[in-house]
């Protein structure tokens, strides 16, 4: 089939010396439906974000995931309960995947009372509790570290959980990512750094910003195998996830998953992408789009005629839509909001 | 039917060039399909579909300029209509209303009142001293050790990590032993690496564990400044409350001996500026062990600032009792009548010693031990000032923009009617610390100083 298998082992690019990830053969019917049907609602999602940016509702920074999609929903069929997630402030996506209400999602952008966090983060800062979700975080790089901890209370409290921790191509050069790599491996501890390898940190591409360009590699002097995964096919995504959160989960440390990506739209709303040509972003459009290549294959394995593809449409469309009314009529916080929050209460 | 409409490119565009149309009438567009062009002075950007159906019309044709943010630009037609955009007057409501802004609601309310909850309420009294509690000589160090291990004891979610903790016991032998009760898992030796391993005590404090983290210094938490800030301090804000971060970054702070600029520097107003941390300085061991085991015990992120020059130091210390001292108070150190001298942490000696010399000449001087510099416990301090009507401010870090101005700014604010005198503030001279021994002690406050400050307030 497709590119599931394009990566034999002769061509996998890692430098884990262990096997190859397990094949996507056992995918089922509904699994295959229900990625489908995840991965479209990001996209639908975040072009409408991206409309209510242009109408003036959301404010701000708007960084949108299209394109992307596999791998949010390729790592969160693995998650297992109690893993946790943590990324950089392109997240919608993820909480997406992770099954924040996307009411929620689209609320906070709009700054409303009804967003996940009371209109007070903002797109780049959103967290979930009930999901596991870490955030959604502003400056680059430093969900790296953040996710080490997370992964370092796992590790203290022997819970077998793995946290799941994404950075892009840029974060890549933070200096902070290496000290995190470091302690990771140094004490074991259950990460699995997701680099979604998007080709372009803003306007900068990677081998503009990066003596070496196979970010997999950069763990390799910390001992830290890494792999290189096509991050548009998100059975392959599920695959390497798989592999890399067993590892870290059965105590030896964390895994690096280079997944390549490519982001459709601009670095943010207001970022025209003069950086690349508008044939460069058709081809992947046209060629290797995540979401394409998932509708071909349901096709091929005949798990989806039309009719079913255009009912999980308008579901989708519906759930939007809903999503980005809520977003509209939400009141704003109350001015009192203003003061909460900043400080918990001390017990006694 | 479905409006597109004239998008904005950023936060500030308010209307654009119709550069290029993609699509004419009766083209069928998709989600995503680029559909326009549009340009600023800034830039051109693409418009996309989001909706399917038939072009049906366009509205705004290609070339025309200073088309308004929300105009709409083309009409579309589809099955799928009814579930697609807001209406076109969506944006007016929620953009262009001017009633429907929060923050003129906001300016209006008495600033007294919408800040109150900002400071948690805790009972903030110094706990009463049993009858027959033995004070035992201790040392800052030793208080300091104590109230780590006395918390580890008692929760295990309390672990201690940084730069030579366990092994080597402390780099200034504050973790001395702990490594031997409490073992590697709790009692961790971090790699030469602060913004890392700052990160990842605060993702650990995150996922609901109590890190205490050791800085060797505090000069170099500046390179993890931005965990202390943007990740521990901001993150309950940001999350409307989801996201509790408890954890303590301790380690010695302000002027050591001879080690030069960059060891040597002052940070209580760097942090004290910053709403979401709490900034605890104390001067001497029972404060130095019971405001760290309120701290360890807070929800909330504290920096605690110690000295190194007073780690050796020894102080009373009340013995076999959960000593706990509230943050958010101030202590009055010694009374008196005719001026005020606030000072944190090693300057409470000085300001101390100052006062007795002035009591030998006549003045007697009111010394206030501000303990917590945020929440600044400014009630105390205007009492007091409302008594003496005289203050002068001592702080080891630079003047401006200070810990003093701060105080002297609350003052006026509070007490400006009782003042008898502009107060004073005492403060290191405006260079990095120097390494020559006489300029080190030119540049650092003194005893002397503080008496000079006084003496000018007092107008004697």
């Amino acid at each position: 089939m497709a590119r599931g298998q394009a990566g034999s082992a002769a061509k996998r690019k890692t430098n884990d010396t262990g096997g190859s990830g397990a094949a996507d053969s056992a995918v089922t019917q509904d699994e295959l439906l229900k990625y489908y049907r995840d991965m479209l609602l990001i996209r639908r999602f975040e072009e409408r974000a991206g409309q209510l940016y242009g109408m003036g509702l959301i404010g701000g920074f708007c960084h949108l995931y299209i394109g992307q999609e596999a791998i949010a929903v390729g790592v969160q069929a693995i998650k297992e309960q109690g893993d946790q997630v943590i990324t950089g402030y392109r997240d919608h996506g993820h909480m997406l995947a992770c099954g924040m209400d996307p009411r929620e999602v689209m609320a906070e952008l709009t700054g409303r009372a009804g967003g996940s966090s009371k209109g007070k983060g903002g797109s780049m800062h959103m967290f979930s509790t009930e999901a596991d979700f870490y955030g959604g975080h502003g400056i680059v790089g430093a969900q790296v570290a953040l996710g080490t901890g997370l992964a370092l209370a796992n590790h203290y409290r022997d819970n077998k959980k793995v946290s799941f921790t994404y950075f892009g191509d840029g974060a890549a050069n933070q200096g902070q990512v290496y000290e995190s790599f470091n302690m990771a491996q140094l004490w074991n501890l259950p990460v699995v750094y997701v680099i979604e390898n998007n080709q372009y940190a803003m306007g900068t591409s990677i081998e503009r910003s990066s003596s070496e360009t196979h970010l997999y590699k950069r763990g390799a002097s910390f001992r830290i195998p890494g792999e290189e995964v096509d991050g548009m096919d998100v059975l392959a995504v599920k695959a390497a996830a798989k592999k890399a959160a067993d590892h870290a989960r059965s105590g030896k440390g964390p895994y690096i998953l280079e997944m390549k990506t490519y982001r459709y739209r601009g670095h943010s709303m207001s970022d025209p992408a003069k950086y690349r040509t508008r044939d460069e972003v058709d081809e992947v459009r046209k060629t290797r789009d995540p979401i394409d290549h998932l509708q071909e294959l349901l096709a091929k394995k005949g798990w989806a005629d039309e009719a079913s593809l255009k009912a999980i449409d308008a579901e989708v469309k519906k759930i939007v839509a809903d999503a980005a009314e809520f977003a509209r009529t939400s009141p704003e916080p109350e001015p009192s909001e203003l003061y909460t929050d900043v400080y918990l209460e001390a017990a006694e | 039917m479905t409006d597109v409409l004239m998008p904005a490119l950023s936060p500030t565009m308010e209307e654009g060039t119709l550069a290029k149309w993609h699509v004419k009438k009766g083209d069928t567009v998709r989600s995503g399909d680029v559909i326009a062009e549009i340009e600023t002075d800034k830039a051109t950007m693409e418009v996309e579909a989001v909706d399917e159906g038939v072009i049906e019309e366009i509205l705004v044709p290609e070339g025309t300029e200073e088309v308004k943010v929300n105009t709409p630009i083309a009409r579309l037609s589809g099955d799928d209509a009814a579930a697609s955009a807001p209406k076109a007057e969506a944006p007016a409501q929620a953009a262009g209303d001017p009633e429907k802004k929060a923050p003129e609601a906001v300016e209006v309310q008495p600033e007294g009142e919408a800040s109150a909850p900002v400071l948690p309420k805790v009972e903030l009294r110094d706990p009463e001293l049993p009858e027959g509690v033995k004070l035992v000589k201790t040392t800052i160090r030793d208080a300091l050790r104590d109230a780590m291990a006395e918390e580890m004891r008692k929760d295990d979610k309390v672990f201690l990590m940084g730069e030579e903790v366990a092994q080597y016991q402390g780099a200034y032998k504050v973790s001395r032993d702990l490594l031997q009760e409490f073992g590697d898992k709790r009692v961790i030796d971090t790699p030469i690496t602060e913004y890392g391993f700052a990160g990842l005590g605060v993702g650990a404090a995150m996922a609901g564990l109590k890190p205490i983290v050791e800085f060797m210094t505090w000069n170099f938490a500046m390179q993890a400044i931005d965990h202390i800030i943007n990740s521990a301090a901001k993150t309950l804000y940001m999350s409307g409350g989801q996201i509790k971060c408890s954890v303590v970054f301790r380690g010695p702070n302000g002027a050591a001996a001879r080690v030069g600029a960059q060891h040597s520097q002052d940070y209580s107003a760097w942090y004290a500026q910053v709403p979401g941390l709490k900034v605890v300085a104390p001067y001497d061991a029972a404060d130095a062990k019971g405001l760290l085991k309120a701290a360890i015990r807070d929800p909330n992120p504290v920096v605690f600032l110690e000295h190194e020059m007073m780690y050796g130091q020894e102080f009373d210390v009340p013995e076999d009792i959960d000593w706990v001292v509230p943050i958010g108070k101030a202590k009055v150190r010694r009374e008196g009548k005719d001026v005020t001298i606030t000072a944190h942490s090693r300057m409470v000696g000085m300001a101390l010693k100052a006062a007795e010399q002035l009591a030998a000449e006549g003045i007697d001087a009111e010394v206030i031990d501000l303990r917590t510099l945020r929440p600044l416990d400014h009630e105390t301090i205007v009492e007091s000032v409302k008594k003496t009507n005289r203050l002068v401010t001592a702080e080891e870090g630079w003047g401006p923009m200070g810990v003093g101005a701060e105080v002297i700014a609350r003052v006026i604010d509070q007490a400006f009617d009782y003042l008898d005198a502009p107060p004073a503030r005492v403060h290191q001279k405006d260079v990095p610390l120097p390494y020559a021994a006489n300029l080190e002690a030119l540049s650092l406050p003194s005893v002397e100083d503080i008496v000079k400050a006084v003496k000018a307030v007092t107008y004697k």
